[in-house]
């Protein structure tokens, strides 16, 4: 192995092309070893693909990079003995029992003393009594921690998830969340892919994907200031008509609603602010300025490309290549 | 590099699926059988008994010593008389009869005066298969009965023998039984259905189910987890063969007189390409529902054009052709020569060359088809 990096992930102009559509394009990324980077875009922006092309599944058609010291080309072997990868989709076999299951991912391991891995995984999960349940009869939340417990049989130093919590209750999602923090504080790099907001800001980097190319990266806490949103908090009766009214209204790009309060951002400070003014004269609402946070950030990037389908649409391209990612 | 314990684990994993998976687990083991006992039982391409009706328009020693010859053959059953053509023509129609045989007027005075009367036999021809045996025996059996009947002073009446004879000596199956023919034939159309469809469908079902991420994420190779998959379905093949041999002796009666060497090379390479063809099926479906549709577009030439149903050199030269694609042709060929004739491993060479280059190519399309899939 090559001397400990810095990085757990470093690479350089990654790009992936399916038939004729490039699903990512130039694409550099440090994942710095032991955070939680969190990866986020909408859908088809070539999250998938990338996380792919760094843990080896996929051979990029250009670029270059490292993962966990390893050559992203050449020791995808070397890589997946060290990576816990969990995908989208429950992958794990659903005519196979709990215990079959985890039995299945240890012996392709190569792991030894698999019988203990296995019984300890079961214990540590919960399930032990249901061993011999079939995993398809599991619920979402269930069959997500069961993947996880999967990925993490083999002790990998990075854990890559992708949108590890689509289709899972809140509750769940907290838990599966603390595992992650606690595994972090062990030392593995996690790198997840996701749509939510909640995981968003739990995250210590964060980069943003569109149409296959980084549009915005850095640590979670910068964000906000790199992408230069002001907010103005809005209080007061009606919000629903004044949110209709303010969302026709130039000069601000957006209008996030919490609870009873609205969150009134725009890239353009001065016209917001116009804007602002014009409001407090009519009195029926109370205007406070304050910092923009990661909410109305993670917002602003999400809206502001909203599905690389609806626009590139799948007449442009093999929609099928990138249906999974 | 391959790792044993990785392909043992793949190829447990696949027996415990085929466990967990009824119904397949029965197309594989219980349908096979099943469709041996049941074709061969019931094919049969020498049908007798054969429902016949008489318009008798004379009667006499000759006409009852012909009509105990047609029923002593046993193609013929006599099910009752009509009186005119009309008749006979609507039974023949409604299909209550496959035949009738009309004894004109003054029969055997005509025989007895040498004037050569005949004898129309009518049948329903709609099915050249069915009434073939009958027509082809019909003649036989009236110069038998004749010759039985015109004795004595009558001898002169009585057809004279030609100047030679033409002695037929049937080889292989001398008795013409169908099920010698069908059942070595059942054997390649079973375990080519049975290895294409379930190999196609196990594969397909890993990416369909999304277990292939899960696998290329480990670090198995590809050659651990496809011969891990495909090994269980091999023993299944052998499962089958080994039934059907016993079948085939114990019930069915169908000699095998060749070289067993000859049998078990033949058909491990059969088995092999079939698993290739399945394997290039898998690349081209996406999804199990696709693969099975695939699998049985491929079946049913298998089963018109490569000699089990029907007689290969019968076929126009074009047919001959796209049959000479499909390795089951070739393997039935291997079998009933090795089964029926007696062959050894020398005399199938000309089968194992053609098997061998039809795996050829699958292989070399499969293989591209698969890099092109994996990335």
């Amino acid at each position: 192995m090559i001397e400990e990096a810095e990085n757990a992930i470093s690479v350089r102009g990654l790009t992936k092309i399916f038939g004729d559509r490039k699903v990512v394009d130039n694409f550099d990324m440090d994942v710095p070893k032991g955070s939680i980077y969190g990866f986020l875009g909408p859908n088809g922006s070539g999250k998938t693909t990338t996380i792919r092309m760094m843990c080896g599944l996929l051979t990029p058609n250009g670029g270059e990079g490292q993962c966990l010291g390893y050559d992203i080309r050449t020791e995808p072997d070397r890589i997946k003995a060290n990576v816990g990868y969990m995908t989208q989709r429950f992958s794990l076999y659903e005519d196979l029992t709990i215990r079959e299951n985890l039995d299945f991912i240890a012996r392709m391991f190569g792991m030894k003393g698999r019988r203990k891995v296995v019984k300890d995984a079961l214990a540590d999960l919960g399930l032990s009594d249901r061993a011999n349940q079939l995993a398809g009869t599991l619920s979402g939340g269930w069959k997500q921690r069961l993947a996880l417990a999967a990925c993490l049989l083999h002790k990998p130093r990075l854990l890559l998830l992708d949108e590890p919590t689509a289709g899972v209750d809140p509750k769940a999602r907290r838990d599966f969340w603390d595992e992650i923090r606690a595994l972090s504080a062990q030392g593995v790099t996690v790198l997840v892919s996701t749509h939510y907001m909640d995981e968003a800001v739990q995250c210590d980097f964060i980069a943003y994907i569109a149409y296959g190319k980084k549009l915005i990266a850095g640590p979670a806490a910068e964000i906000p200031d790199m992408i230069g949103l002001q907010t103005w908090r809005v209080e007061g009766p009606n919000l629903t008509a004044l949110e209709a009214e303010l969302r026709a209204t130039e000069g601000v790009a957006q209008v996030a609603r919490f609870g009873a309060v609205l969150h009134v951002s725009g890239i353009d400070a001065a016209a917001l602010d116009k804007v602002a003014q014009a409001q407090i004269a009519k009195g029926t609402h109370s205007w406070t300025k304050q910092k923009g946070g990661l909410e109305e950030a993670f917002i602003y990037l999400m809206t502001g490309v909203r599905d690389n389908f609806a626009i590139n649409g799948p007449a442009n391209g093999p929609a099928a290549a990138e249906g999974q990612a | 590099m391959f790792s044993l314990s990785r392909f043992l684990a793949v190829m447990v994993k696949e027996f415990v699926q085929m466990r967990r998976d009824r119904v397949t687990f029965a197309m594989m083991v219980g349908v096979p059988i099943m469709q041996l006992f049941l074709f061969g039982f019931a094919i049969n391409s020498d049908p007798k008994h054969l429902p016949t009706l008489i318009e008798m328009a004379d009667e006499g020693p000759i006409t009852r010593a012909i009509l105990m010859g047609m029923k002593a053959s046993d193609y013929f059953d006599f099910v009752g008389t009509v009186t005119g053509q009309a008749e006979g023509d609507r039974a023949l129609r409604d299909g209550t009869a496959d035949f009738v045989v009309v004894i004109p007027p003054r029969f055997e005075r005509d025989v007895v005066r040498g004037l050569n009367p005949q004898i129309l036999l009518a049948a329903d021809a709609s099915d050249p298969a069915a009434a073939g045996g009958a027509v082809a025996a019909i003649s036989g059996i009236v110069t038998q009965a004749m010759a039985d009947t015109l004795t004595g002073p009558l001898k002169f009446a009585a057809a004279r023998p030609p100047p030679f004879s033409v002695a037929v000596h049937k080889q292989f199956n001398a008795e013409g039984r169908t099920s010698t023919n069908i059942v070595p034939g059942l054997l390649g159309i079973i375990l080519s259905m049975t290895m294409v469809l379930i190999t196609s469908v196990a594969i397909v079902r890993e990416s369909e189910k999304g277990t292939m991420e899960t696998l290329i994420a480990t670090p198995a190779r590809p050659a651990e987890v496809m011969l891990g998959k495909i090994l269980p379905y091999v023993l299944m093949g052998y499962i089958q063969t080994i039934v059907f041999l016993i079948a085939a002796r114990l019930v069915f009666d169908v000699p095998f007189v060749g070289s067993p060497l000859a049998f078990f090379v033949g058909f491990n390479l059969f088995i092999v390409v079939n698993l290739a063809l399945g394997f290039l099926v898998s690349t081209v479906a996406r999804n199990q529902m696709q693969a099975m549709q695939v699998s049985f577009f491929l079946i049913l030439p298998s089963i018109l054009l490569s000699g089990f149903m029907f007689p290969f050199a019968g076929m126009p030269g074009w047919a001959q052709v796209l049959g000479s694609i499909l390795p089951t042709t070739h393997f039935l060929r291997l079998t009933r020569k090795v089964m029926l004739k007696g062959a050894t491993l020398t005399d199938i060479r000309p089968e194992m060359l053609a098997i061998g280059l039809i795996m050829l190519v699958i292989v070399t399309i499969a293989l591209r088809r698969y890099r092109q899939t994996l990335d």
